[in-house]
Parts: structure tokens; sequence; C-alpha cells
């Protein structure tokens, strides 16, 4: 048997793109003048978004692709489905790809359901006497039969999804490519329609490649699992493993901090020896969802008597902003003096704040009034917040890019007036 | 189905491929009229408003202001051969000039022959120009304008010449405005140019420069009025005139196409 997909040497490589990727004429033209002038022609940067990648998924195999932003996750997919084209080596696709990145591509919102349906699966590779075999299916479905003669401007954002969902799903293609970083929408009717195509994909064998940060999902849906490092393929294996290899290796993530023989303040009076962070049952992790407490612990010891100072930590997101930054401002504002010993002391950064990413910690011991900082110590600690969208998050059911550098979960009041 | 995905490296006019995407093809093109024509007198109105008015507006001005001689046909069907044939260029080409822009939603999520979102573009501008040419027949009976029937050839190939022409442009200035987005600032005033180089309202045989005429005779929709109106002018048309004008639109879709398939691959990266 034939491998469904082929991939040999691939390569992708882009410009680095500053601001923006299409250029203005008159940037050419002005930048051409300055550099006549300058002598100079711009150097462009580029780098390899994915590099040399080898692989081979049989028919009916279920393969998740890990791996930190920028890994080259979606950069693999997109050259799969021939989105963009590779700049090295090649990829033998046998068979029809599909993926749920193009739900609802195309709709107009002046046509009627049924007629979106047409140029939707149209343009998702469906034949129009295939569309029509399958178009009583789609309606049902998709649970919108009433509308489906109504010009879609009329549909809510939710029944135009589920139109779009439900084509998707009538696809059968023979390679499905999910990311789900990227595919939008109601999270309920997307699981109806993977559990759908995954129906299929059991009976048909169809093969499917996954690209995730939940790694619970992943669990659940692949056997096997390409984990993917700054372009590269790192390994493919039994998913099990190449998690525990992600987490362990490539997270980034750092949830513990020991100082073997103690890290001492300029004034001898505080030694530090363990930072760590740890979930509600105290045990020591650095991937967290977004609904759970993050604890921060520093243990530490006080070396001299009345001794006076307090604690802090700055938490920097992935772009190195300093989201925010906490002082021990509640058991005594520096003022209560330690006798001599080992303290531990814990800070708790609620639930429901901090989006998904790589969150780094910096760790401070200090007199705050005159400021004197005895200890601090950089980016010690790090880790990684997901959404679990089994649970109740901020982000409700929406699936797409959710920006913002906090992400409270809000209370909602509304009253009728 | 198997396929294989390299770097992009060569040169084809991917015929194969739009033949396989016919359908697509159909469906963008269906799509554009049917959402045009939804409200469908308006539609039709639209399309022949601005052709009639112009035609309205250009018969006062040049038959009863300032005379221009057009020989055995009435200016008001002069004109509007030239109308309806200048604005199937111009259409075809701002729109298909636009056409990626606006479709980079599709672009930057699913992979088929690019080169239908221009080309459908013309052929929502063919329809249109449609419904321009039933009328211009209409006012042909009613200005009783002789017609030399052997001539009626010229009508198809005069059409088929501005298509040419107009793919060609429009696809080029697709991907050109895909790279260099301010690039669709010049293209209203390029067109403009265009349309006073092109025999609308005065024909080109009244020019006294012949080295002129060569000039203006490069541009294709020149060849495409000079057979409209041979059709009425006893099928006597300028042949240097129309043959440069068939070069040179075969020479737009060359220089189209090929930066086209030059630059599509990449499109999705940019768009």
């Amino acid at each position: 048997m034939k491998p469904a997909i082929e991939i040999r040497n691939l390569g992708k490589q882009y410009k680095l793109a500053t601001a923006k990727s299409y250029m203005a004429l008159r940037d050419v033209i002005t930048g051409g003048i300055k550099n006549i002038f300058s002598g100079i022609e711009k150097k462009k940067e580029r780098f390899w978004a994915l590099k040399d990648i080898d692989l081979d998924i049989m028919p009916g195999e279920r393969v998740g692709i890990i791996g930190r932003n920028g890994a080259g996750k979606s950069t693999l997919l997109k050259i799969i489905s021939r989105i963009t084209p590779p700049t090295a080596g090649s990829a033998i696709i046998r068979g029809r790809v599909g993926s749920l990145l193009e739900v609802g591509t195309g709709f107009h919102p002046e046509l009627t359901g049924r007629e979106n349906i047409y140029l939707n699966g149209s343009i998702l590779g469906l034949r129009r006497t295939e569309i029509s075999k399958k178009l009583d299916e789609i309606i049902d479905f998709s649970g919108v039969e009433k509308f489906i003669d109504t010009p879609l401007k009329h549909y809510s954002s939710g029944m135009q999804l589920r139109l779009a969902f439900s084509v998707a799903a009538h696809l059968e293609p023979e390679i499905l490519l999910i990311d789900e970083v990227l595919s939008v929408g109601d999270m309920e009717f997307q699981k109806k329609c993977i559990g759908k195509m995954e129906e299929v994909s059991k009976s048909h064998g169809r093969t499917i490649l996954f690209v995730t940060h939940n790694l619970d999902s992943l669990r659940k849906f692949c056997s096997t699992t390409i984990l993917l490092n700054e372009g590269k393929m790192v390994e493919k294996g039994d998913t099990e493993k190449i998690i525990s290899l992600y987490v362990s290796k490539h997270l980034q993530t750092n949830a513990e901090m020991v100082w073997e023989n103690g890290l001492s303040s300029a004034n001898k009076e505080i030694m530090l020896h363990k930072a760590w962070i740890t979930d509600d049952n105290g045990s020591t992790r650095s991937r967290f969802d977004t609904t759970e407490k993050v604890a921060i612990c520093m243990e530490y010891e006080v070396m001299a008597d009345d001794t006076a100072f307090t604690h802090g930590i700055n938490v920097f997101n992935q772009e190195q902003q300093n989201i925010f930054n906490s002082h021990d401002v509640m058991t005594g504002n520096g003022d209560n003096r330690k006798k001599k010993g080992r303290y531990m002391a814990t800070v708790w950064v609620p639930a429901n704040l901090l989006p998904e990413g790589i969150f780094s910690v910096s760790l401070a011991l200090f007199l705050p009034n005159p400021l004197d900082v005895l200890i601090h110590e950089h980016n010690k600690l790090s880790f990684e917040m997901y959404t679990d969208f089994s649970k109740q998050t901020a982000r409700g059911n929406y699936a797409e890019a959710f920006p913002g550098v906090v992400r409270p979960l809000l209370n909602w009041e509304i009253t009728k007036k | 189905m198997q396929s294989i995905i390299k770097p992009p490296a060569g040169f084809s006019f991917g015929l194969k491929e739009v033949w396989q995407y016919r359908e697509l093809f159909y469906f963008f093109t269906w799509r554009d009229i049917k959402v045009k024509y939804k409200q469908a007198y308006l539609g039709v109105f639209w399309a022949l408003l601005q052709p009639l008015g112009m035609m309205v507006i250009f018969t006062f001005l040049f038959s009863k202001t300032w005379k221009i001689d057009t020989g055995i046909i009435q200016y008001p069907i002069f004109v509007l051969a030239g109308l309806i044939c200048w604005n199937l260029f111009s259409s075809s080409v701002s729109h298909a000039a636009e056409s990626m822009i606006q479709h980079a939603g599709i672009i930057n999520k699913i992979y088929f022959p690019r080169i239908i979102i221009p080309g459908s573009s013309v052929l929502v501008a063919l329809f249109d120009f449609m419904m321009g040419f039933i009328v211009f027949i209409i006012f042909c009976l009613i200005y009783k304008q002789p017609v030399h029937w052997p001539s009626v050839w010229c009508f198809p190939a005069g059409i088929i010449i501005v298509l040419i022409a107009a793919f060609g442009a429009g696809t080029f200035l697709s991907a050109l405005n895909v790279k260099y987005r301010d690039f669709r600032y010049t293209i209203g005033f390029f067109l403009q140019v265009m349309f006073f180089a092109s025999q609308v309202i005065y024909p080109l045989q009244s020019i006294q420069q012949s080295w002129l005429k060569y000039i203006l005779a490069i541009n294709p929709v020149n060849a495409a009025i000079e057979l409209f109106r041979s059709a009425f002018a006893g099928g006597y048309a300028d042949t240097t005139t129309v043959y440069i004008g068939i070069a040179s639109a075969f020479l737009l879709l060359l220089i189209g196409i090929y930066y086209f398939r030059k630059t599509e691959a990449y499109f999705a990266d940019i768009v």
C-alpha cells in the first residue's frame, strides 16, 4: 500500500515580514531611489518555517502534530492543502484533501442557504452532481431547513456556521486536515462535525492530520504524533511517547528551579533555595488550563533574626510584555520581621486571568520602602496556559484567535429597562 | 487522485487544471451574476444605464453640437457600438484587477487555479455586455441602420478580441495588485486614458497623422470597434488597425497569463 501522504525533504522559506508582507509601489519606487543613492540594497531576512521534513503517512492513519507556536504546524498543513507552495522538496498526496480551515469559505450573504451549499461545496472541490446527491443530508444535518431558501444575510451567525460545518462534514475527503488552533466557531457543533468525520474515517479508513495544543484531545484522537520544533521534525511516534517528549523537552517551560548551594542576597541576610510552580493539589507542573489557579512558590532561608523584606513576582508573556507584577502587601508590607529559619512563600495567580501561552516568572525579594532589591532572579520559572474547551472559560465557544493580554472571566449583568 | 506538490518551477498555462476546476469557474461566474441581478430589473437597469446615458450625452455633443463625420453610420449607433465594446473592456479589466484582493479570504484557505478568479470577472462583464448588445440591436432597429449581412461575423470577432485583451490586462493587473497594493489607484486613470485612445466617440480614420493612427491601433479595443462598425459600413474595416489590435491583444494575453502564473503560487503568502 502506498502512503496517502509522502513528504520528502520538504521546506518552506519565508521572508521575514517586519510589518506587512505585501508592498506599496511607492515604497518600491522610493526605496529604489534611496538604494540608488545609498548604494546599498536592503538585505531581506529569510527564515525556514519548515525544513527537511520527511514523512510518510499511510492511508487510515490518524496523526497528531504538536509543537510550540511557530514550530511550523500550520505551515505544514498549508503546504499539504496546496494553499502555499514549498520552497524545497516535494509531497505526494494520494486522495482528496479537505480541511476544517475552510469552513464557510466563499459564503455569500445575498445567496440563499441552498445556493450557498452549492457554491461552498464546489469551492471545496465537490462536483455539482455530488452536491445534489447529498443536498438533503446536508440540509438535514445543519438544522436550518426552514430557512434554506432565505438569503444568508438573514441567518444568525450560529446558523451560518452550522450550515458551513454541515457542508464541510459531508465532504468525505480521503485526507482530512484539522487545525484546531485556526478552525472557527461553535465548539459543540465542531465536535459534532469531528465526530461525524471520525465515524467516516473509521469506517472508510480516512487519513487525518490533526494540529492541536490540547494534549487530551490528541490522546483521544490520534495514535501517532509528530513533534515539530523550529520547523524541523523532531520525531514521529506513539502519541504518549511524543507527548512526554514534548512536555519535558520542548515546551520550554520550567516548573522548578533549585539553587543547590543557595543564592544569597548581597547583604547575606536571605538565601533563596528553590522556586517552583504547583497546582491546587500542591503537585509541581508547568501546564495549566486557563480555569486553574497557579501557585508560584519560593523557599528561602532567613540568615539573621529580625530581617525585614517582602516578596514579589513579575510575570511576562511570550512577547516579553510585563503582564503584571505583584508583591506581598497582605502580610505586613515588609514590616513583619522574620526570625531565622526556612520559609516558604506562595502566591496564587487566580484562575481565569491569563490567556493561552507561555509565561515566564521573575522572582524578587526586596525591601519596599525605601526600595532595596535583595534578590531579583529573572525568568527563572515558566509555565504554559491552554484552553480546555470542555470547561467554562472566558473564551466561551469562540475558537478563533482571541486577542488580549489578559483574559478574565467577567460577570455580565443584563437588566431590562 | 494523486497530486504532487513541489516548489514552482518552469512555466505552463495550466489549462488542464482550469478544465478540472471548470465547475468552480462556472460557480464563481454564476454567483456574481446572480448577486448582481438578484433584483432582476435593477440589475439590468444598472447594466444599461451607463452606456445608454453616455450614448445620449455623446450624441448630443458630437452629432448636434460639434459634428463628427461618421459616414453612413448614424451617430447614436456609431457611439453605442463603441461604448459597449469599451465597457466590456473597462469593466472586465477593472473588476478583474480588484478580484484577487476581494477573494483574499478564499485564497488564504483553499487551493484552486487562481486564474479562475479574474477569468470569472471577465465572464461576468461579458454577461453585462450581452444585455447591452441586445439593447444595441434594438437601437439598430429603431434607427433602421442598414447592416451588411455578410459581415455579421465581425461582431463575435470583435467581442473575442476584447475578451482576450481584457483577460490579459485583467490577470496582469490583478497579480500586480496583490503585490503592490497602491497600484489600484492608477487603474482608473489608466482606463480613462485608454478611453480617449479608443475610437469610441470619434472614428480612427478621422485622424490625419498616420503614425498616430498606428500607435492608437495598438489599443486592441480599437480593432474591436473597427470590426463592429465595419458591419454597418459595407464590411469595410481598416485591416491594419485590426491586425495590430489582434496582435497586441494576444501579446497582452501572454504577458498577463505569464506574470500571473509566475506570481500566483505566492499569493496566499502575501494577499
